[in-house]
């Protein structure tokens, strides 16, 4: 590389550590940094070109408080001649409308392996009704007495559709239900039915005229109005329902039932206190790694040291920023492998360094040493980050396995870690050296944290 | 200066062999692990009060709710964490009603009838059919980590002659690692109540990468130096290269275990255990690939392998396990 590529590769670098700590500087500095010193408040930038409207980092549920659940689809109740794929499918897919409806921000909600589907809820703290919102098939019918076996009992109501064949009157031919009052300040469910819904509930209705009509939910009897007059389009039910019940009925409704039953495998909530006390003593440890790794490299490899901070701050920014704009899900585990790889990137570092203070010995010049130890360390940085890239495959592969978010976390925060700490190591450090050779500043081999005080000639030095 | 660590490699492997013996002891003897629920299924719940409660009233009353296996453990704050079977879902009839309300419920409302109003900070469980998925995930993660890096080896030293011995020997020496961690927290198991939880098996993994992460550096040079000094003994090559990665080694490990450190006593008791697992296995991980990995291969290369077996039964063991 030139002199001149040289320096514009540091301009370049320099420019992207700007970049980061824009991106990355929070709203509140007080809460991640000693405030002895009156930080800049900013209100985060404001990234509006395409999705980038993010100011704060992603967190997960560990960090920030609510509930994961991991469901099972009862795959056996899969009706005959049903593909069991489009069936699950179909369950998350329902559960997807509820957990929107109900209004949660940013839900997770995945299907995992054959009949698992994940659900986390950011911020809700109310497992039960979260289990019962999600949990419940809904199943609406409308059903009339028939004697069968000379005993009076609910058959489902059966009527012609539009395609000419009789089929029973469900849940399914809603266009849209709605939370009403009656005069009485009670919680009602008003229905309106789709067009062939409407034709379907006007024939029952007329054939029911003073009789009851029985309104189901889960084979449960809701309410059982006796019929007045027939009724196409609208109606309402007055179930005895709590604003809440009523609330949750309308969104499963409108959603739709659930195509299979689902059981509850798993369930995981955290408060959000306790999240907020995980991130501020993650904070405060990563500063202080941070602080105790810079310290131990600029004591024992002084110049070298220094440079290789330089380039362990540009990692920690950058790093940052990259989970700040992809974004990455932060869980308590996933910084603790940040934090854990803040050690580890200046592994190349020390390989490289280890490696010039070799050649240095072997006489050669501190120029050629640089090069020399870049070039040889080279390889054995390749295969070591190469086998942990392996590992945080197979961690990442594990942990989705099985929708264990925090071990996924993990493997990504380290992956993304190690990748970047090979850029930073490398490339920053080689500019960043090639700068102060180049400018015969120093070339006393103290500087590099070697025994002897013997300068070295400067011979060679080009660049 | 140059020390002669390759001649002393039998004092080293028996160093290994007092490291995990007492661990691999506690391991085999019935109740070896102590699995947290991630893997046997139950329910952990964190609860703060807003008064302090004493530990025996807790018990009681997690006895009279018929839990009489819980585990009350206290934190320092007053915050309660307490161990149960899994509570009882809801009850339901056949279509998914709600007909009963669910085991957690009921013991929340009868905890704060008794000790007045509390805070549920966290609350996991885990069903019987998730966790044996996990544990079989996770044997089979460490595993396939094992044959990937054992593959990878084999490939990235292809040009040196019998490469596929260094994958074998990285991978000795990650197991040695893998049987101190897990020995030394199964006798934490049985002195502190330590459990294993998936996060675990994360720290596991880590430690596996970072065990071959800094074997692979000392096989490099073992691997530049046998082409540069063709024909010297590999013992002095193996040697050689010891001592020209060790100062590397050593700083590398140090700057780890440092921001560990700096984690353990910061980063809060969410993660101690975490943190700890990865202290362990990372300073493990240094031992080992300094002084049994590459040893492996100079014990490998003059056939001393039946020479091993007649000696001392400990070190038999330190190879057999490591």
């Amino acid at each position: 590389m030139s002199d001149q590529r040289n320096n514009i590769f540091i301009v370049f670098v320099f420019a992207l550590a700007i970049a980061s700590i824009l991106v990355v500087w929070p709203q509140k500095p007080s809460n991640y940094l000693p405030d002895v010193i009156p930080w800049p408040k900013s209100e985060g930038v404001h990234l509006d070109w395409a999705d980038f409207h993010r100011q704060g980092f992603r967190l997960g549920l560990d960090l920030q408080g609510g509930t994961h659940l991991v469901l099972r689809a009862d795959t056996s109740k899969v009706p005959f001649g049903t593909d069991v794929n489009q069936a699950v499918d179909g369950v998350t897919r329902v559960i997807e409308k509820r957990v929107n409806t109900y209004g949660v921000a940013e839900p997770i909600i995945q299907r995992r392996g054959n009949d698992r589907i994940i659900v986390e809820l950011p911020g809700v703290r109310n497992i039960e009704e979260a289990k019962n919102l999600i949990g419940k098939t809904a199943q609406m019918d409308f059903r009339e007495q028939k004697t069968v076996d000379g005993k009076l009992d609910w058959v489902v109501a059966t009527a012609v559709g539009n395609d000419g064949v009789e089929k029973p009157l469900t849940g399914q031919y809603f266009k849209k239900a709605e939370v009403g009052f009656d005069r009485a300040g009670k919680p009602i469910i008003l229905f309106e039915f789709e067009s062939e819904g409407a034709k379907m509930f006007g024939d029952i209705t007329k054939r029911l005229i003073n009789k009851p009509l029985g309104i189901f939910l889960d084979n449960e009897p809701i309410s059982t109005p006796t019929v007045q007059q027939q009724i196409t389009d609208r109606g309402q039910i007055t179930g005895s329902f709590t604003i809440d019940e009523a609330r949750n009925l309308v969104i499963q409704l409108n959603a739709g039932a659930l195509p299979l039953p689902v059981t509850v495998e798993e369930e995981r909530t955290v408060d959000a206190t306790l999240g907020a006390d995980s991130v501020r003593k993650s904070v405060v440890a990563g500063e202080i790694a941070l602080l105790i790794v810079a310290l131990f490299m600029v004591l024992y490899y002084r110049m070298l040291g220094v440079v290789a901070t330089l380039a362990l701050l540009v990692y920690t920014l950058v790093v940052l920023a990259i989970f700040k704009l992809i974004p990455v899900t932060l869980t308590l585990a996933g910084i603790a492998g940040f934090i854990l790889s803040i050690g580890m990137a200046v592994d190349a570092n020390i390989l490289i360094f280890e490696r010039m203070k070799e050649e240095l010995r072997s006489g050669k010049t501190v120029v050629a040493s640089i090069e020399a130890g870049f070039a040889r360390a080279w390889p054995s940085i390749r295969d070591s980050n190469v086998s942990t890239m392996i590992t945080c495959g197979i961690l990442y592969w594990f942990g989705s396995n099985f929708g264990a978010s925090i071990v996924m976390g993990f493997a990504l925060t380290l992956a993304i870690g190690v990748i970047a700490s090979m850029f930073s190591a490398i490339t920053v450090t080689r500019s960043l050296l090639r700068i102060i050779v180049g400018r015969r500043a120093v070339l006393n081999p103290a500087l590099f944290g070697m025994p002897t005080a013997r300068r070295l000639e400067p011979a060679g030095v080009q660049g | 200066m140059l020390y002669d660590l390759v001649s002393k490699r039998y004092t080293f492997f028996l160093i290994s062999a007092l490291a995990i013996i007492p661990g691999f002891i506690s391991l085999i003897l019935p109740g070896g692990l102590r699995p947290g629920i991630d893997f046997t299924s139950g329910s952990i719940l964190t609860i703060r009060f807003e008064r302090d409660v004493d530990q025996a009233s807790m018990r009681q009353a997690f006895s009279d709710l018929g839990h009489h296996e819980a585990v009350v453990q206290r934190a320092d704050d007053g915050t309660y964490i307490i161990r149960t079977t899994p509570l009882g879902a809801e009850g339901r009839d056949e279509s998914g009603n709600v007909v009963v309300a669910s085991e957690r419920a009921r013991v929340e409302t009868d905890l704060s009838n008794r000790f007045g109003p509390l805070t549920v900070l966290s609350f996991d469980q885990v069903s019987p059919i998730v966790a044996a998925e996990i544990v079989k995930n996770s044997v089979f993660a460490v595993l396939a980590a094992c044959v990937g890096i054992l593959l990878y080896l084999w490939w990235a030293f292809r040009h040196v002659k019998e490469s596929w011995r260094y994958g074998v020997c990285a991978v000795l020496a990650l197991v040695h690692d893998v049987l101190v961690v897990l020995g030394i927290f199964s006798i934490l198991g049985r002195i502190f109540a330590v459990e294993l939880d998936a996060l675990f098996i994360t720290a596991l993994m880590t430690v596996i990468g970072f065990s071959v992460h800094d074997t692979i550096v000392v096989f490099d040079r073992i691997r530049e130096n046998s082409i540069r000094h063709l024909g010297e003994p590999f013992e002095d090559i193996v040697n050689h290269s010891l001592m020209q990665t060790m100062g590397r080694s050593f700083t590398t490990s140090l700057t780890v275990l440092l921001t560990l450190f700096t984690l353990w006593l910061f980063g809060g008791v969410t993660i101690r255990n975490f943190v700890l697992a990865l202290l362990i296995g990372i300073f493990s991980g240094t031992y080992s690939s300094i002084f049994n990995a590459s040893m492996f291969l100079v014990v490998w290369e003059n056939g001393e392998l039946g020479r091993l077996f007649g000696r001392g039964r400990r070190t038999e063991t330190a190879l057999a396990r490591a």
